[in-house]
């Protein structure tokens, strides 16, 4: 299955992948709305700066999701190797954003659900992250691990 | 204090309706023109840094930036222009020579731009190059002036070392140290896949890059950084640097600032120390001192590579390129004024040289004229900016082209000429290893291999519509040319004749 990996040599922490994620997920048509509105935007990536590193972090799909495990709703399934959240379902118990240990699930902002890359799946493109990074450090592939 | 104004060159403008404050300018920015101001709660500039590299107006998401030069200028005058005077406010401030980098930005004549290229029609039918074979492949190096027998009486077909090019565009010298590691990976690994060459400059070989020896010209410059046996057996070529067109004259100072420990070991000289290029080959005063050079590495290299020698182009360029062709060089390489640079003082950058195009075609009608052009091949430099500068280059006699500013377009760069600061937000100009980051070698290689392509295609299309179909039918081949708007010296120089004839 692909899945999104990030080389840190290469990752210049500009973060721009956030924005691009938020935006992704916003349903809005211009990145500029996606933030002024002040609506759903929301970045389920998030870069880690320190010590001259750089290295964006988002859902690794685990084999054996602590999430999926945690969800109290039974909101959170493995789909064709994602996982995801179903929104009708999660009550907002944020369970999941503190079992996750690579803390890659976040309050949606519309504060009664939780977000997650899903590999953008419901947009329909190869992951805007990837997409946008602007040297190449987020790459969408197979690793067969 | 006195009163030292530098007007900002340029504005940062800012649409406030798009910025959503991502700040990736403020963290893309090596001038630290932007912040983010919390008590305003926006970003703001400090516009007196900027150097209108146009990284933050190409990665912001929102297209928010746009730079445009700084109205707030001094008082018009076409002789003491804004330029001038700063420059003569900066030099009262620090007693310094100015310093510059990239090509000359000034308005002198580009004859490529002058000389219009011939088609053919009804008599003489072009070529298809998708449907014909199309023959781009050049050799340099010295052709055989006789045949030549062994003692059993057969015919000996051994050839003087030459150097094959798919293409006939090579990338001309540039050192590691003005640029970064990984620009040096991405043009060598451009090089081996396009099946051409690049050049090391002045600065050595990086050991990692050794296994790109097949397609890489070591340079031997007066500094003689980073020489050594294995380095010159190293390359498939030896380019013995004379002069650059940028700076004809001059040698090469690289701050030490820039030679960090990679650097300084590729150099062979200490960290942190200047590395400073003397102006003349401390043991070359005459053609016969080249000659001596020329062989010392031929006999380092045994006799297996061919020697380039490159030189600037200047006044008396074709008796001295007659002079390297008797030396033993077996390609000679001419850089014109025009040509770009990691560093130049500005007067001499900006004044002192010739144009390629006059010093090509003098220095190609000289050797004819003396009867050694096949001696050497003729290599063109020094602002060869797109494939029909090229082909006008073979044309007025080069063999091949060297290219350098437009790699580095490929790359990234957006030609601020701000290379010596060292701070190069593309991750090409310099040594910082957050910004070298910026250049992926893996992105920057493809693009070059790209633009060479491309590059070649359209050398194919335009040798096709003129009902040529291999790249040696072209070289030399001025009646393809015409001039326009040239007078009658130039056109005489330039040995062609003007359009209508």
């Amino acid at each position: 299955m692909k899945k999104i990996y990030v080389n840190e040599e290469r990752c210049l922490g500009c973060h721009l992948c956030e924005f691009y994620c938020a935006f992704a997920n916003s349903g809005e048509t211009e990145m500029f709305k996606a933030f002024k509105l002040g609506k759903n935007a929301v970045p389920r990536i998030k870069v880690e700066d320190g010590n001259g590193i750089n290295f964006a972090v988002q859902c690794r799909h685990c084999d054996d999701p602590l999430c999926m495990k945690n969800c109290i709703a039974g909101a959170i399934s493995k789909v064709d190797g994602v996982v995801k959240i179903d929104h009708d379902k999660c009550v907002g118990c944020y369970t999941c954003v503190l079992s996750c240990p690579y803390g890659c699930i976040v309050p949606d902002k519309n504060g009664h659900s939780a977000a997650k890359c899903e590999l953008c799946a419901e947009n329909g493109t190869i992951p805007a992250c990837v997409q946008n990074c602007i040297n190449g450090a987020i790459v969408f592939e197979e690793r067969g691990e | 204090m006195p009163v030292n104004y530098f007007p900002a060159e340029f504005e940062v403008l800012r649409n406030y309706d798009k910025c959503i404050q991502c700040r990736a300018c403020e963290r893309q920015c090596s001038n630290k023109v932007h912040w983010f101001d919390a008590d305003f709660g926006k970003m703001l500039s400090h516009d007196e840094k900027c150097v209108d590299c146009q990284r933050c107006v190409s990665i912001c998401p929102t297209g928010a930036l746009k730079i445009k030069p700084n109205e707030n200028a001094f008082r018009k005058s076409a002789n003491y222009t804004q330029p001038l005077m700063t420059e003569a406010y900066r030099q009262a401030g620090t007693g310094s020579v100015l310093l510059s980098s990239m090509g000359t930005p000034k308005d002198y004549p580009v004859y490529w731009d002058k000389i219009l290229l011939n088609a053919s029609q009804v008599t003489n039918p072009p070529i298809d190059p998708l449907r014909e074979p199309m023959e781009t492949r050049v050799f340099l190096g010295k052709r055989p002036t006789q045949m030549k027998f062994k003692k059993n009486g057969e015919l000996d077909l051994s050839l003087e070392p030459s150097l094959a090019l798919n293409v006939p565009i090579m990338f001309s010298a540039m050192s590691y140290g003005s640029i970064s590691k990984n620009a040096h990976e991405s043009l060598a690994r451009a090089a081996e896949e396009l099946g051409t060459y690049y050049n090391t400059g002045e600065g050595g070989l990086h050991k990692d890059f050794y296994r790109y020896g097949a397609n890489t010209i070591v340079q031997v410059a007066s500094g003689r950084f980073g020489v050594h046996k294995d380095y010159l057996n190293a390359g498939a070529a030896i380019e013995i640097k004379m002069g650059q067109g940028a700076k004809p004259g001059i040698g090469g100072h690289l701050p030490g600032e820039k030679i960090k420990e990679d650097v300084a070991h590729t150099r062979m000289i200490p960290r942190g120390t200047d590395a400073i290029s003397p102006a003349p080959h401390h043991d070359i005063y005459s053609i016969e001192d080249l000659r001596q050079l020329i062989f010392s590495v031929k006999e380092a290299t045994e006799y297996k590579k061919p020697v380039i020698v490159k030189i600037a182009a200047v006044h008396n360029v074709a008796a001295i390129a007659s002079g390297v062709a008797r030396s033993g060089a077996d390609i000679i390489a001419i850089d014109g004024f025009r040509g770009g640079t990691g560093a130049a003082p500005t007067r001499i950058r900006d004044n002192v040289g010739i144009p390629i195009e006059l010093a090509l075609a003098a220095v190609d009608g000289r050797l004819r004229h003396e009867g050694i052009r096949n001696e050497v091949s003729i290599v063109a430099a020094g602002s060869i900016r797109c494939s029909s500068d090229a082909v006008k280059a073979i044309a007025l006699g080069a063999d091949a082209v060297y290219i350098a500013t437009p790699a580095l377009l490929a790359m990234g760069c957006h030609l601020c000429r701000s290379c010596h600061t060292g701070k190069c937000n593309w991750g090409i100009a310099t040594q910082e290893p957050e910004l070298v980051k910026r250049l992926n070698p893996d992105i920057a290689y493809h693009r070059l291999v790209n633009l060479v392509t491309a590059w070649n295609h359209e050398i194919q299309e335009i040798m096709g519509g003129m009902g040529i179909n291999s790249i040696e039918a072209l070289r030399g081949n001025r009646l393809m040319l015409r001039g326009i708007g040239l007078t009658e010296k130039e056109l005489q120089i330039l040995g062609i004749l003007h359009a209508g004839e």
